[in-house]
């Protein structure tokens, strides 16, 4: 077991730069979640800490080493990929058996070893199967077997559950949870499911285009996310943007449709009277009687899910528009109006130009 | 899928059988004139087999036909070492050239992968000349290294490996460098277990090319102990104004088509499987 210090990497791959220069502290036994869309860099950031891509500048350290120059093996991590890569033509057994035959290690410590971890992951009645008589949950526990008997310090997955089934992969999902909190080993996990990233990490690293957007752990990405492209990511359906004003003293919404929004601590009066991005989660507006009503919504339609129900509108004179969820089932029909208010503590702002969050309540 | 016609299918049988006599035909001639003595072919070709098949095949096997100087036996045990020479020569290299195009960066690779490319153009008849000269000065003329080393490279072998390889993930390169093994491993524990099938598959295909040479032998033997059997055959053919032995001639041919027919019929799964099908 080990930390893992990435220091300023970036990496290049030709004259393009994909990394541009991510720095992160992960303490020994955390579960990293790596996010972002498809090339962000996320699986190039985790293949540079497998090494198999070299770090063009910059600093991976495993333990207290500096792992550029090492190749894989010698940086005694294990890797889960997305296709599996077990080897086709070897049983299940062989497959967990192999790395550790490789490294010379005895055979009955090799055997106690593939036994255990197919206990763990239960496996122990296919230990003799060839990789494509199994379905693929199977497959996937194999592959993490794999990982298991080598006893790694750091534990790699590049995005693992993607091949799977929606059933399978809330199943998996937990159990790669439950393995992380029986051996606490030093987990680096890539996707681009925000749920899994949610359910998973301790803390999330939110890739944009090859920046790190943001760290931080899973609540604090939602509740206070550090830019448009963090907010708009994370959560679903992804986060209402709104062009308006903020009042001269920074404390209160400006907007054709909006009246008596006020912002959460006193708002920011350094941006007053700046044109600005707020952002209102879906989740977060509410039903509420006319005379308190902040925004009227014309419904354009209501998708009904059961447990709560989305409904697409818009307000105000530009006709803005807008996504809500409602908790539990409404029947509603197109052009009703619906009076909404959203909490001050649930709103967001963003700079205009580059997108940052306003922090509140600076004073 | 599926249809009921009666006519269509007994027209399909028909064509069929009508094929397969056609083929089966000149075999069966050879065998009958295998079963004879000469007189009796000479005077007038019977339809039924003889009663002289063990005779016949024995002195062709031991003794051979007058005149050539050695033993059909001698000859198949050539055919088969050069076949087999030829066959084990091209899958080695050709899955190391493959292994290097596909696997290694280095300066030169798709040049020198469009160069093997290119000899795929070029087959053996038509650089005979420059192949026979090279024999020559190597003085490989007249022996077992001089029947294979010659024919011992292969695009084709090697185009289908280089395609076979591609479709490896690359993954799986990368679990095993990470699992600690490096290329040789990679090439052994891997690569080799999971193209089987199509080594099986061409290792079909090449021993037949193998076995049939013919002008290359033809060239470079003028031993009789190094007379390969489709060699023998032809020499039996040159006595002059004497009569040929026809019916040694015809035991030698039937022989000569057992072990291909051998090979087809006992690596027909695998043949079948490597052309087909490719473990993933």
């Amino acid at each position: 077991m080990a930390q893992v210090i990435l220091k300023n990497v970036t990496k290049k791959f030709g004259k393009t730069e994909v990394i541009h220069g991510v720095s992160c502290d992960i303490r020994d036994g955390e579960f990293i979640v790596i996010l972002g869309p498809s090339g962000c860099g996320k699986s190039t950031l985790l293949r540079m800490v497998a090494g198999l891509e070299e770090v063009t500048t910059g600093d991976v350290l495993i333990g207290d080493r500096v792992v550029n120059r090492l190749e894989p093996a010698e940086r005694d991590i294990a890797m889960v990929f997305q296709n599996y890569a077990l080897y086709p033509h070897m049983t299940v057994y062989n497959n967990m058996a192999y790395g550790l035959r490789i490294r010379g290690m005895e055979k009955r410590e090799i055997e106690d070893r593939v036994l255990r971890a197919a206990r763990i992951l239960e496996l122990s009645e296919l230990l003799q199967r060839k990789p494509r008589e199994l379905s693929g949950g199977q497959r996937q526990r194999v592959a993490m077997g794999r990982c298991i008997v080598r006893q790694p310090k750091v534990f790699l997955f590049d995005e693992p559950l993607s091949n799977l089934d929606a059933k399978l992969r809330v199943q998996m999902r937990l159990e790669i949870r439950k393995l992380h909190e029986d051996l606490k080993v030093t987990s680096i996990y890539v996707t681009h499911d925000q749920v899994e990233a949610m359910t998973l990490g301790d803390r999330l690293i939110v890739m944009d285009q090859g920046y790190a957007a943001q760290i931080g752990t899973p609540l604090e990405v939602y509740e206070k996310p550090a830019s448009t492209f963090v907010a708009g990511f994370i959560g679903s359906p992804s986060m209402n943007f709104l062009a308006v004003r903020l009042s001269a003293d920074g404390r209160r919404i400006e907007h054709s449709g909006i009246t008596g929004l006020s912002l959460a601590e006193g708002g920011n009066s350094g941006h007053g009277g700046e044109e600005v991005v707020l952002g209102i989660r879906p989740e977060h507006f509410e039903f509420t009687p006319e005379q308190e009503a902040v925004m009227r919504l014309h419904v354009d339609h209501a998708e009904i899910l059961g447990a709560d129900t989305l409904v697409y509108g818009h307000f105000g004179e530009d006709k803005t528009s807008l996504t809500i969820r409602l908790p539990a089932v409404h029947h509603l029909d197109k052009n009703t109006i619906l009076p909404l208010r959203a909490l001050s503590k649930n709103l967001h702002l963003f700079e205009k130009e580059n997108g940052r969050r306003i922090p509140l309540s600076v004073s | 899928m599926v249809e009921h016609r009666p006519w269509l299918t007994f027209l399909t049988h028909a064509t069929l059988l009508l094929g397969m006599v056609i083929i089966i035909f000149p075999i069966y001639v050879t065998f009958v004139a295998s079963t004879h003595t000469l007189e009796e072919i000479a005077t007038r070709f019977p339809l039924l087999p003889g009663s002289h098949l063990v005779e016949n095949y024995i002195r062709a096997l031991s003794l051979g036909p007058r005149d050539v100087g050695s033993t059909v036996g001698q000859m198949m045990l050539n055919s088969l070492i050069m076949a087999l020479g030829i066959t084990f020569g091209k899958i080695t290299i050709s899955l190391l050239a493959a292994f290097a195009i596909v696997y290694f960066k280095f300066r030169f690779r798709l040049f020198f992968f469009w160069l093997i490319f290119i000899t795929l153009m070029l087959p053996v008849e038509v650089r005979i000349l420059p192949t026979y000269k090279v024999a020559a000065d190597l003085k490989i003329l007249n022996s077992y290294t001089g029947l294979i080393l010659p024919l011992i490279a292969s695009a084709t072998a090697t185009f289908l490996f280089r395609q076979f390889f591609m479709t490896v993930p690359d993954e799986l390169c990368e679990a095993l460098r990470i699992d600690g093994g490096g290329p040789i491993r990679f090439f052994f524990d891997i690569l080799l277990p999971m193209s089987r099938t199509s080594i099986a598959a061409l290792f079909v295909i090449l021993f037949i090319y193998g076995w049939n040479q013919y002008l290359w032998p033809l060239l470079i033997t003028t031993h009789e102990s190094y007379y390969t059997v489709l060699i023998g055959i032809k020499r039996m053919l040159d006595v002059g104004e004497g009569q040929a032995e026809w019916h040694i001639i015809m035991a030698s041919t039937m022989l000569a088509m057992i072990p291909p027919v051998l090979v087809v019929i006992f690596m027909q799964k695998q043949f079948i499987r490597g052309m087909t099908e490719t473990e993933k």
